[in-house]
């Protein structure tokens, strides 16, 4: 990985406080340095897709502010006494406390001050996260780590149950969007979807985790290690399905692989399969003339993203709308033990194509990576806000679809599934059309 | 305390200016607490994500067009760089110009640095900022970690200095060291004043340093100074290293806000000779006439401006008074940074407003000229006494404190805190822009923003309905400042005087 990161797509391991505000009435408590909240939430949040602090968010988190008293002397006490307030004053149905840099170098107990809460019957867990450890997406699964080794139970099965780990919420910008397509996805099967972030989330989903008949990866790296914990701690079996369903023929053969794993009748997921490419190729034929006939339509593109979008586009756009692959930048730090599983779904493309992937999380190498591309057509740069820039020097369409997008306001919109393509067909040739008016 | 050069890093706030960031009380106890030299910080046993000292100093140098930042800490310490970028191209845009992002790299510090050290990865990252960018100045960052594991900065920076053959400049700026995040400016200021800023080779008596952030009011600012025989000259964002060398040439500094600029108007004062004008702030009436009246005696235009205000005086009398009748009597709360938020509040009192409560998100008991804030000892001359308190975003306190006194609006100016008044009910607008409510037309301008969001408060109500707010019912009962541990903190009886439903 890049010594030296410019551009920033993702932050520290201490980003992961995001993940907990996710879930509904979790509250995070941060033990850590006075400005960590609110430069990590500027690009996780307020920098992208501009979400704001919603329940208890930004200035709302419990903070011990630490300060050099606390560097000197340890910052044990400030943090029990910010915790036992919390209690009183913060309404709350599952409290996680996070620690950044300061607290980690100088190793503070963290752990002994959470545990005595614990035994009170508090529903609080802790998670080490100073921001040397690696990215957020690590802190998203150390969070994950600590929920299920602190808090939960083991449960009865319940069959049809389904925890899905996919879209990190607040660093992929469409996470709460995403999370409810695949719920409608695995609903339409008859599975039963576990909303574990988003709007529909509750503690009670956290609760019921171990409940789940299986766990549903749709990642390619980022959650993996979340079911691999839970299948060691509750025996529960995962599926790991590398890409995010986006189109006719990703999600048509995601719900055929879920389908086959969950045991559902054929015929089921066939009906499903139908009616949904009925309705998106309505659609899409009304659509064909201009994707057709307008003037200097984007014959190429270029995905700067976390490898989660960048496979899901990429598929997406090659197999099913007839565009060319350029490089595929991946900006999420991938591990390196995960990289060559990740490129080798680059190369699983329809036509025998192959897109070159280039593992980087420095925005401004991409940059000159870009700059170095001899492309004949005007090509389309799928990145974060970082690549308007370069987008507007080498006369590229520009379409923001990663962390940070400060360019657009991001509500419940998602790429995923059927209608998600539809999203990003509407999305992309918009773009396309805006710049001639 | 005077500002001393040879140090290579800032004393910050706490130390330098008795800044605080916990009291509660009132303006004119505020005043003579500090005026006295008693007045002490409260901390607290409870608290809420704030920001920090690298945040400002980081954003705010990373708008010089030619000189390039290397952040020294884990990836998340450029978490910020995002905003500083939004914050760089709307500056850009309403110059023209042709826009690209902003230059930092941070170096990525991981577990191995902070083990082994960061000091190799720190030269690395300066060798590549020079590289990528042939900056003409690297302004180097430091954070928490960097802070706590002791890397040599500065001999790290000399060797690479050597090296690359431009200054390479520190900027102390841990998180951790300061509570107070304006500690940053004054960390920005002093790189510019040891590193950058040259003896004058010869004096430019018409010019004035205007020291802003994204300096939207730039043309009305050329204009008056035009008819007063002065030239602007604005930064330090959007300004470059050379020009920067050259704000010793001035004939007077002048800044849209005390807690931003004192430091480097001081700075040059007392070290290259050019006059700092301590006025107050240029919001409101009151404040610009101030503003403008100070500039003119500092550099010998007093005629000038007083025609100047003269003619502003008559021009805009019908719709100030205007107004005023129709925002008479409406009560408000402020919440900003101490200089904005003393200034507010009396401007906003100055159109006929009641503030019924102040927030400042820190409190500076005296400025870098050795005086209390004037803005501060403004509000003590008149009868009206009016309750303060001094929180550094601290939400628990602004919301319980919002429930209890109702007011028609809240006036707010960092981001992540209007939204919780809206949230329940109270409308809110945020003074994002310095240059919002300057001068007479500003004033206006901002009054009738001020009436549009009285006028229609539907999003606000329709929020206030839906949303519930994270605290619980004990919380709001309390009285607000019960985890401020204030030695002479109001008795609960005064206390409950001051935020009594009115």
């Amino acid at each position: 990985m890049s010594l030296c990161v410019e551009q920033i797509r993702h932050v520290c391991t201490l980003g992961a406080f995001e993940s907990v505000l996710a879930i509904k009435r979790a509250v995070p408590i941060i033990h850590a340095g006075p400005g960590c909240v609110a430069k990590l939430w500027t690009t996780l949040g307020s920098q992208n897709g501009h979400q704001g602090s919603g329940y208890v968010g930004g200035h709302a988190i419990p903070c011990t502010n630490a300060s050099e008293k606390e560097v000197v002397f340890g910052g044990t006490d400030r943090l029990r006494k910010v915790i036992t307030n919390t209690f009183d004053v913060i309404d709350g149905d599952l409290f996680v406390v996070l620690t950044g840099c300061t607290s980690d170098i100088i190793g503070d107990d963290v752990g002994e001050i959470t545990r005595k809460f614990q035994a009170q019957g508090k529903p609080i867990v802790y998670v080490e996260t100073g921001g040397f450890k690696g990215s957020n997406l690590i802190g998203h699964e150390l969070v994950l780590d600590a929920i299920i080794d602190q808090y939960l139970q083991p449960q009865q099965v319940e069959p049809g149950l389904v925890n899905i780990w996919s879209s990190v919420p607040y660093q992929n910008t469409f996470w709460s969007g995403d999370i409810e397509q695949l719920n409608l996805l695995i609903s339409s099967l008859g599975l039963k979807p576990n909303v574990i972030f988003g709007p529909d989330s509750s503690v009670d989903a956290i609760n019921n985790i171990p409940k789940a008949q299986f766990n549903l990866v749709i990642s390619p790296w980022v959650g993996l290690r979340t079911a691999e914990h839970l299948k060691d701690k509750f025996g529960t079996p995962f599926l790991h399905y590398p890409a995010l369903p986006i189109g006719p023929t990703e999600t048509s053969n995601f719900l055929r692989t879920v389908g086959e794993f969950a045991g559902i009748d054929p015929s089921v997921v066939e009906n499903v399969i139908r009616k949904q490419e009925e309705r998106y190729f309505y659609y899409l034929e009304r659509a064909a003339d201009t994707l057709l006939e307008t003037r200097l339509l984007p014959r190429r593109f270029i995905t700067v993203a976390d490898s989660l979008y960048a496979l899901g586009i990429a598929k997406f756009l090659t197999n099913d709308m007839g565009l060319i692959p350029e490089k595929q930048f991946i900006t999420d730090d991938t591990p390196t033990n995960y990289q060559s599983d990740v490129a080798a779904e680059f190369a699983k493309f329809t036509n025998d194509i192959a897109a070159e992937t280039v593992f980087s999380n420095d925005g401004g190498y991409v940059e000159e990576e870009i700059r170095r591309l001899k492309i004949r057509s005007r090509p389309i740069i799928l990145g974060s806000s970082w690549e308007r820039v370069v987008a507007r020097d080498l006369n590229a369409y520009q379409l923001s679809v990663a962390a940070p997008i400060g360019n657009e306001l991001v509500l419940s919109k998602s790429y995923v599934g059927y209608n998600g393509a539809l999203q990003l067909v509407e999305d992309i040739y918009s773009v396309v059309l805006n710049d001639f008016m | 305390m005077s500002i001393n050069l040879d140090r290579s890093q800032v004393i910050i706030r706490e130390k330098r200016l008795k800044s605080i960031v916990g009291y509660q009380g009132t303006i004119k106890d505020l005043a003579e607490q500090s005026q006295s030299g008693c007045l002490k910080n409260a901390s607290r046993g409870f608290s809420q994500a704030t920001n920090c000292n690298s945040g400002c100093a980081q954003g705010y140098l990373s708008s010089i067009t030619d000189a390039a930042i290397v952040n020294h800490g884990p990836i998340g310490c450029a978490g910020d760089v995002a905003g500083a970028n939004a914050g760089f191209q709307w500056g850009q845009r309403i110059r023209d110009w042709d826009q690209r992002n902003v230059r930092i790299i941070n170096t990525n510090m991981s577990e191995k640095a902070v083990v082994f050290g960061g000091d190799q990865i720190l030269k690395e990252g300066i060798l590549k900022a020079y590289e990528r960018f042939k900056p003409k100045a690297i302004f180097v960052t430091t954070s928490c970690a960097s802070g706590i594991i002791g890397d040599d900065i500065e001999s790290t920076i000399k060797k690479a200095e050597a090296e690359i053959g431009i200054p390479v400049v520190p900027v102390f700026c841990e998180g951790f060291r300061s509570q107070i995040w304006a500690s940053g400016f004054d960390a920005a200021f002093h790189a510019l004043l040891t590193r950058i800023v040259k003896p004058a080779e010869k004096k430019r008596p018409e010019l004035v340093n205007v020291i802003n952030f994204v300096g939207s009011g730039r043309a009305l600012i050329t204009e008056i100074f035009g008819r007063l025989g002065l030239v602007p000259q604005f930064g330090i964002p959007y300004s470059n290293i050379e020009e920067i060398s050259r704000w010793s040439e001035a004939g007077a500094t002048i800044s849209i806000c005390g807690t931003l600029g004192g430091y480097m108007g001081n700075g040059l004062e007392q070290n290259f000779g050019v006059p700092y004008v301590t006025a107050l702030q240029p919001h409101g009436i009151s404040g610009f006439d101030d503003w403008l009246t100070k500039l003119g005696e500092t550099v010998g235009k007093e005629k000038e401006v007083e025609e100047y205000l003269a003619e502003q005086k008559i021009l805009a009398a019908p719709e100030l008074e205007e107004l005023k009748f129709k925002l008479k009597g409406k009560k408000v709360v402020v919440g900003m940074g101490p200089s904005f938020a003393h200034n507010y509040i009396r401007f906003l009192e100055d159109l006929g407003m009641e503030v019924v409560w102040g927030f400042s998100w820190h409190y500076d008991a005296k400025h870098d000229h050795g005086g209390c804030p004037s803005c501060t000892t403004e509000l003590t001359k008149k009868d009206k006494d009016i309750p303060v308190s001094v929180s550094d975003q601290q939400n628990h306190e602004v919301i319980n404190l919002l429930s209890k006194v109702k007011p028609d609006i809240f006036i707010g100016r960092h981001p992540g805190m209007s939204v919780w008044a809206t949230k329940m009910g109270i409308p809110a607008i945020m003074v994002s822009d310095e240059y919002s409510a300057f001068g007479y037309q500003g004033t206006i301008e901002f009054g009738h923003r001020i009436i549009d969001a009285l006028t229609n408060n539907s999003l606000a109500v329709n929020l206030s309905k839906r949303v519930n707010l994270p605290y619980t019912e004990w919380w709001l009962e309390q009285d607000p400042f019960e985890f401020l541990e204030q030695k002479n903190k109001k008795t609960e009886r005064e206390n409950k005087k001051n935020v009594a439903v009115r």
